[in-house]
């Protein structure tokens, strides 16, 4: 009798427990939505003023240029090494260009770019966003009836949607030059094969758009989760370190998750 | 940070960022050999096998791209693949013109090869090719090679024992 | 309502949820006034100074500020209610990426056309009269949190309001610039002719500059009057609070079990 009215109370708590999470879980993603409606419903304010958005594209852009173009750089070496490695034993080493440049343009420039941004830029975002309303910076913004999502929300989210398609770019680009360096400079593969065979198998369309659309919608997926957990965090130290591990993760797993959905809709079916 | 500084990396970061872009447009990619929908006009090809052909597969003509394969799609009459293919309209063919499929390499991926012919008139938009030679099957061409020698083989023995 | 009125809240209840904050408080403001509230940690004096900005309405009562109700006021009336309103946040809020001048700048290029040339006069005048003209090029970190508090306070004055809420500005500043501070909320006052709401738990420092107190205790208006009066008093809370005593109505010891029960002596033990 003890026993099963024990069984019991542990079953109704764990119920309790799971019931209450997806609750939480789903008020957030409500509270979330609403925030983004907000945001973008007021970017008209945070447009008006331009210099808002360039100071932000400065601050999440310009300053992610360096571990943007440096580990493009290593990335597309070790494709041109591997890449080599596995294609001199079918005898076409000389398709390196079309291995190395497919696998950045599609891939893993958006990719990895965007998880370099979200754990560069994002916490950033987050980590500034939440001091502001730790030390009553939004609070002091709304009594001047100025509103801190048009003011600092808003040009913040559009930074960075405006660098993330831009530094993917980049990424790719210095990717196929650091491929290049490896595989034609210091291997030996012919020149103009390794250019040829890459500008016949990648299509403009096909694959750089793509890649530039991918990285578009990664843009937006961090900026998004970056502004929220900032606005959202805690008005603590803590609040505020918890948010920021929370926008590196958040947006990490949002990345992956979408880069799989974008690519079945993309890359098959032909 | 001065105004003036933020701006001109600003604007620095954004000509670099459209730069990479175009260089991925220009010199990875093959957005200047891409041509536009409206340039092309479609003829038709019918074979009996198409291999590994894929939409999207080059056609070339004495090794110059001069279209793509637009559609590939079953006969459900004559059980025939009819593939669809769209030419740049810079290139004109004599009506008679024979398409092949062939592999480029030992591994490599397959296209649509244009062997011009003699006729006075060109191809128009709805042709439809009449001389067509289906892709090289590799497992048909094995097994017709290992028939052949097999044959061969047995004729000597043959001769052999004539002997 | 008197014509000298500025601030009028009659029958005030606030309750986050379950927890009931404010009961039933009155008060009026005189124009010319500085009137401080003052009561224990966590006795509902920064809610009331957010009911008076709007930021938070109230489960029943009225909150009037110069004839207007705040409590009714929708999202444009409360931007109007808020640019005729200053607020010192605890700590200042100042932005911490904008410059002394520009933190003071900040309200009048939000809410006004003005030229460059006048607003560089209006911020310097203003920084003048909190005697900082000289710290105009600084930024916030390079400042003592006693000249912080004195640009927000110039920021708040910026708009020239006709009410200014000070959210515990005394707090952790030295004697020094804790009689500067007093004495300017005091002067400006008087010279701007606007009206100074003090929240505060320091009992010497504004007995010395205000014109009448409020007691909150248990989010009820304990006692009110003007400074001699509450010196005199004879209301048992009140004297322990002024004078700083241990125990008196406030008890040391939060209210719990016996002591016998919760040591286990006296062989009771459960």
């Amino acid at each position: 009798m003890v026993w099963g009215a024990r069984v019991l109370k542990a079953l109704a708590s764990g119920f309790s427990h799971i019931g209450r999470s997806v609750v939480e879980g789903t008020w957030r993603l409500g509270y979330a939505s609403r925030f983004l409606a907000l945001v973008l419903l007021r970017s008209g304010l945070s447009f008006g003023r331009f210099s808002l958005v360039v100071r932000k594209v400065y601050f999440s852009g310009v300053q992610s240029l360096i571990i943007i173009l440096v580990s493009g750089l290593f990335v597309g070496m070790v494709l041109g090494l591997q890449g080599y490695e596995t294609l001199v034993r079918y005898g076409s080493a000389e398709a390196l260009g079309t291995l190395v440049a497919l696998s950045l343009v599609r891939e893993l420039g958006p990719v990895v770019a965007a998880l370099l941004f979200a754990s560069r830029a994002g916490s950033a975002i987050t980590a500034e966003i939440g001091l502001m309303k730790a030390t009553e910076q939004l609070s002091a913004m709304e009594v001047m009836a100025v509103d801190p999502i048009a003011r600092v929300v808003g040009p913040h989210f559009w930074g960075a949607v405006i660098s993330m398609p831009l530094l993917a770019a980049m990424f790719s680009a210095i990717g196929v030059f650091g491929g290049y360096l490896i595989g034609v400079v210091l291997i030996g593969v012919d020149d103009g094969a390794f250019w040829s065979q890459m500008q016949a198998a990648v299509d403009f369309r096909h694959d750089v758009m793509n890649g530039i659309i991918k990285s578009a919608v990664f843009g937006f997926a961090v900026a998004a989760i970056a502004t929220f957990e900032g606005y959202d965090a805690p008005p603590t130290a803590e609040g505020v370190s918890g948010a920021t591990t929370r926008t590196v993760v958040t947006s990490a797993l949002a990345i992956l998750a979408l880069d799989f959905v974008l690519t079945s809709f993309m890359f098959t079916g032909q | 940070m001065n105004r003036t500084i933020v701006d001109m990396w600003v604007g620095i970061f954004v000509v670099a960022g459209l730069g990479a872009i175009l260089l991925l447009a220009l010199r990875v990619g093959n957005a200047s050999a891409t041509f536009n929908v409206s340039d092309t006009y479609s003829v038709y090809a019918d074979f009996e096998n198409i291999g590994g052909l894929k939409v999207r597969a080059p056609v070339k003509s004495a090794g110059v791209v001069v279209g793509r394969v637009a559609n590939i799609q079953l006969n459900s009459q004559t059980y025939k693949a009819r593939a669809e293919l769209a030419i740049d309209k810079r290139y004109q063919f004599p009506a008679d013109t024979s398409a092949a499929i062939l592999t480029a390499g030992l591994l490599g991926e397959q296209y649509i090869g244009f062997d011009a012919g003699g006729d006075v008139e060109n191809l128009k938009q709805g042709s439809v090719l009449q001389i067509t030679q289906s892709a090289i099957v590799l497992e048909k061409l094995i097994s017709q090679f290992l028939y052949n020698k097999a044959a061969e083989g047995g004729s000597s023995d043959k001769a052999a024992e004539a002997k | 309502m008197a014509a000298d009125t500025l601030v009028d809240i009659r029958n005030l209840e606030f309750a986050y949820g379950a927890r009931q904050i404010l009961t039933g408080i009155s008060m009026t403001m005189k124009r010319g006034q500085v009137v401080a509230i003052m009561g224990g940690s966590g006795c509902g004096k920064t809610t009331l100074l957010k009911l008076i900005s709007g930021t938070l309405r109230p489960s029943s009562g009225e909150v009037v500020v110069n004839g207007e109700a705040v409590h009714l006021m929708d999202t444009d009336g409360l931007a109007r209610h808020r640019r005729k309103l200053g607020v010192l946040f605890q700590f200042g809020a100042l932005f911490t990426d904008l410059s002394v001048f520009d933190n003071v700048a900040f309200p009048l290029r939000e809410h006004t056309d003005l030229p460059e040339e006048l607003i560089r006069d209006l911020v310097l005048l203003k920084l003048h009269s909190v005697g900082l003209r000289g710290a105009h090029a600084l930024m916030p970190h390079q400042l003592s949190g006693g000249m912080a508090r004195r640009v927000a306070l110039a920021r708040s004055i910026a708009l020239d309001p006709a009410l200014v809420l000070f959210d515990e500005p005394f707090t952790g500043l030295d004697p020094i610039s804790l009689t500067v501070t007093g004495n300017l909320i005091r002067r400006l006052t008087d010279t701007l002719g606007m009206t100074s709401v003090v929240v505060t738990h320091d009992v010497a420092e504004s007995l010395k500059i205000v014109d009448e107190v409020y007691f909150i205790a248990d989010g009820r208006i304990a006692a009110h009057g003007t400074p001699a009066e509450v010196r005199d008093t004879r209301d048992a809370f009140v004297h322990q609070f002024i004078y700083g005593e241990e125990d008196g109505p406030m008890r040391f010891h939060f209210p719990g079990g016996s002591m016998d029960a919760d040591f286990g002596l006296g062989g009771a033990r459960a």
